[in-house]
């Protein structure tokens, strides 16, 4: 506070305690060319179209609001899914904490590593999917994160990779800001699937860049909860090669802040991208806003699209989707989909939509529907006149709502470990 | 069994009051059926006793075995032992007919502290349940009620009868939509549930369902009230000459 009086520039002041990370040269070319990207864009405002429904002042501080450390003995999402690990606490990868990098099936690298390197097929990938996704929406905190990103991983999958990969959060430090940037690459016909989860840090900013080639398939299943003072950004960037496959599913419960975006690029054709979302908020135990924001763009011929959202929110929670699918002008037979609902259980909650469909192509196939309801009465009395308690019949009524969402994670395993995450949520926040 | 003494009820939303001074007493063992117009009420009085929303009653008491019905909430009056055949079955999306019958059956032991069934067992026996209504393993996994046909929908609120082995069954126009061998099944189903220790509530407009459910008492409701009670025939009564003589005989 040296002088009240002079405005600093907000950007400025963001940026001020962060240093761009050494590495070889053309990684720190790459730092820099984010740098100006974010430079040229500024950091969002209130007052921007696409942060028009969640307020980014807290992700443009200067520093991480203060978020306590939440403490359970329950085990981790994922835990009994035989996995490789790799876990960052507030943003730092643990070494002792992870498994041996090594997998049949892929190359897993400490993103220094590759960015320290030389010569590294990183050098063609670090950046580019975000850069390609800042039009025709800026993204300027994916900018950030490009530049700014202090650890992560790289992912080459060259075959079927033996086990998921699970990356775990762990927040241990109440301060703590954390910066990670994954990026991944699928090879020709290989397959990966990535598993994220746990707090991660008092703000964290997330970027995934995901390139999958001709017939690759990658998974990914999150599960974001348990810390009900999160504030999070994260982003997932992909661009889909021929006949190859994309399908991340999340799960998010509590939050005061947390906007995931998607950016999706289908650029081979007979690709499929499926992106679903399944979130939970309660306003009587802290503060919940959830931003659902994806940009589908279908750059090829007969790919399939599907968007799947649900939320449901009680006790003034607050949910936003923004959905958009574009479909170029020679993406003939395209199959595009997208649904965003939100189950309100009172009237203090809100639920903010804004789909949107941009069609080129004449021969296509694309719907889209947005839904605000409250809990079906005449249901929850069919329910409960057969001797249902009202609480445990709510909750039929809630997983028959999220179920288009959850059914959208392929593997059963995964699928009951979310299931179960989410009964024990609903368990905790009976009406 | 069930006593309903001068129960009056209006809707919540509105100022219409539509029970006006039902009495009505159901011993344990026996059926009693209601007959009776449009919109004379018999609807309103079985969401009125199994709970739900809506109805403000203004005076009167139903006692099950002795407890006042009325404060208890629509799981307490099931585990009680109310249940009721919905005339309009509900259509519940994403919600497995298994799952929530399973739910259910289990709850209401729970809730009187009795052992939950194993889902073996459960399955075990709704399967046959389900067999003697013609209810076939795919609508077991449907979910509830959604695509089923009229009378499918009445025949599975029978096999939800049959699980939750209620003690006071109000049935609500169960045989409307009823094919002739569907409505046999129904009846078939309730015959077997009858026993010394249930009673029944059979709302009908025909009586064609109790020439198959035998009822010992025939109420007749009109304008909210039970105007004329009897045996067995009047059932035939109504059937021959309508309500016109009945209504004019107690106005
Ligand atoms: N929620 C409501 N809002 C307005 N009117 C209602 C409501 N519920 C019941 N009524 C009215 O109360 C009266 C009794 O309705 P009810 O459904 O109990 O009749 P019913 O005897 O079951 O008729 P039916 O033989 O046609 O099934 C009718 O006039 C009906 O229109
Ligand atoms: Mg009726």
């Amino acid at each position: 506070m040296a002088n009240p009086a002079v405005k600093q520039d907000p950007l400025a002041a963001r940026i001020e305690g962060l240093t761009l990370p050494d590495g070889a040269g053309w990684a720190n070319d790459a730092r820099g060319a984010a740098l100006s990207r974010l430079t040229a864009m500024g950091l969002p405002r209130k007052r921007d179209e696409y942060w028009k429904y969640s307020d980014p002042t807290t992700l443009n501080a200067p520093e991480a609001p203060r978020a306590g450390l939440f403490v359970t003995d329950e085990a981790m999402p994922f835990s009994d899914t035989d996995r490789l690990k790799i876990v960052f606490v507030d943003g730092v990868y643990d070494a002792d904490a992870s498994d041996d990098l090594t997998m049949e099936g892929v190359e897993i690298e400490r993103l220094s590593d590759a960015l320290g390197r030389d010569i590294h097929w990183a050098r063609d990938y670090y950046g580019v999917l975000e850069t390609r996704g800042q039009t025709p929406v800026e993204r300027p905190l994916a900018a950030l994160n490009t530049a700014f990103a202090t650890d992560g991983v790289v992912i080459r999958a060259t075959g079927k990779a033996a086990k998921p990969i699970s990356l775990i959060y762990l927040h241990k430090s109440e301060t703590s800001d954390a910066i990670l940037h994954h990026l991944v690459k699928v090879e020709e016909g290989a397959s990966v699937t990535v598993l994220e989860n746990g707090p991660a840090a008092a703000r964290f900013s997330k970027c995934m860049e995901v390139e999958v080639a001709d017939g690759g398939q990658f998974h990914h299943v999150r599960a974001q909860g348990r810390d009900h003072e999160r504030r999070a950004s994260t982003h997932m960037f992909a661009r889909l090669g021929q006949e190859s496959v994309y399908k991340s599913f999340t799960l998010t419960v509590n939050g005061i802040l947390t906007r995931n975006e998607q950016v999706v690029e289908i650029a081979g054709d007979n690709a499929v991208a499926h992106i679903a979302g399944a979130a939970l908020g309660d306003g009587a135990t802290g503060a919940f806003h959830h931003d659902d924001t994806v940009f589908v763009t279908h750059d090829a011929v007969d790919c399939e699209s599907r968007q799947v959202f649900k939320k449901v929110l009680r006790n003034g929670a607050e949910g936003v989707f923004q959905g958009k699918i574009l479909v170029k002008p020679h993406a003939q037979k395209t199959d595009g989909y997208q649904l965003s609902q939100s189950l309100l259980l009172d009237e203090d909650s809100s639920f903010q939509a804004k789909p949107e469909l941009e069609i080129y192509a004449d021969d296509v196939q694309c719907s889209h529907g947005s839904t605000t309801g409250a809990i079906d009465e005449e249901a929850l009395f069919y329910l409960r006149s057969r001797g249902v308690p009202e609480g445990a019949a709510t909750d039929l009524l809630v997983l028959a709502f999220l179920a288009e969402a959850i059914d959208e994670i392929e593997d059963e395993s995964l699928r009951e470990d979310i299931l179960t995450r989410l009964q024990g949520w609903l368990d905790r926040h009976r009406g | 069994m069930l006593e309903i003494k001068n129960l009056h009820v209006s809707l919540e939303e509105e100022d219409k009051q539509i029970l006006k001074g039902v009495d009505l007493t159901v011993e344990a063992g026996k059926v009693h059926a209601i007959m009776g117009p449009n919109g004379s009420g018999k609807s309103t009085l079985s969401y009125v006793l199994s709970g739900r929303d809506g109805y403000e009653v203004t005076d009167g008491e139903a006692l099950l075995n002795g407890e006042d019905l009325l404060e208890m909430e629509p799981e307490e009056r099931a585990a009680a032992g109310v249940f009721l055949a919905f005339q309009y079955p509900v259509e519940i999306p994403g919600v497995g007919n298994m799952t929530f019958l399973r739910t259910a059956v289990n709850a209401q032991r729970k809730a009187r502290g009795e052992e939950e069934m194993s889902a073996a067992e459960f399955l075990k026996v709704i399967r046959e349940k389900a067999k003697a209504l013609k209810i076939d393993a795919d609508m077991l996994k449907r979910p509830v009620n959604v695509g089923f046909s009229g009378g499918e929908k009445k025949r599975n609120e029978i096999l939800q009868m049959a699980m939750l082995e209620p003690k006071m069954c109000i049935l609500d126009e169960t045989d409307s939509g009823l094919d002739v061998d569907a409505m046999k099944l129904v009846a078939e189903g309730v015959n077997a549930l009858r026993d010394e220790g249930r009673g029944f509530l059979v709302i009908t407009h025909y009586q064609r369902l109790l020439d198959h459910i035998k009822p010992d008492v025939v109420h007749i409701m009109a304008g909210g009230r039970i105007v004329k009670t009897g045996g067995p025939e009047l059932a035939l009564e109504v059937e021959q000459n309508g309500y016109a003589d009945i209504l004019a005989e107690v106005a």
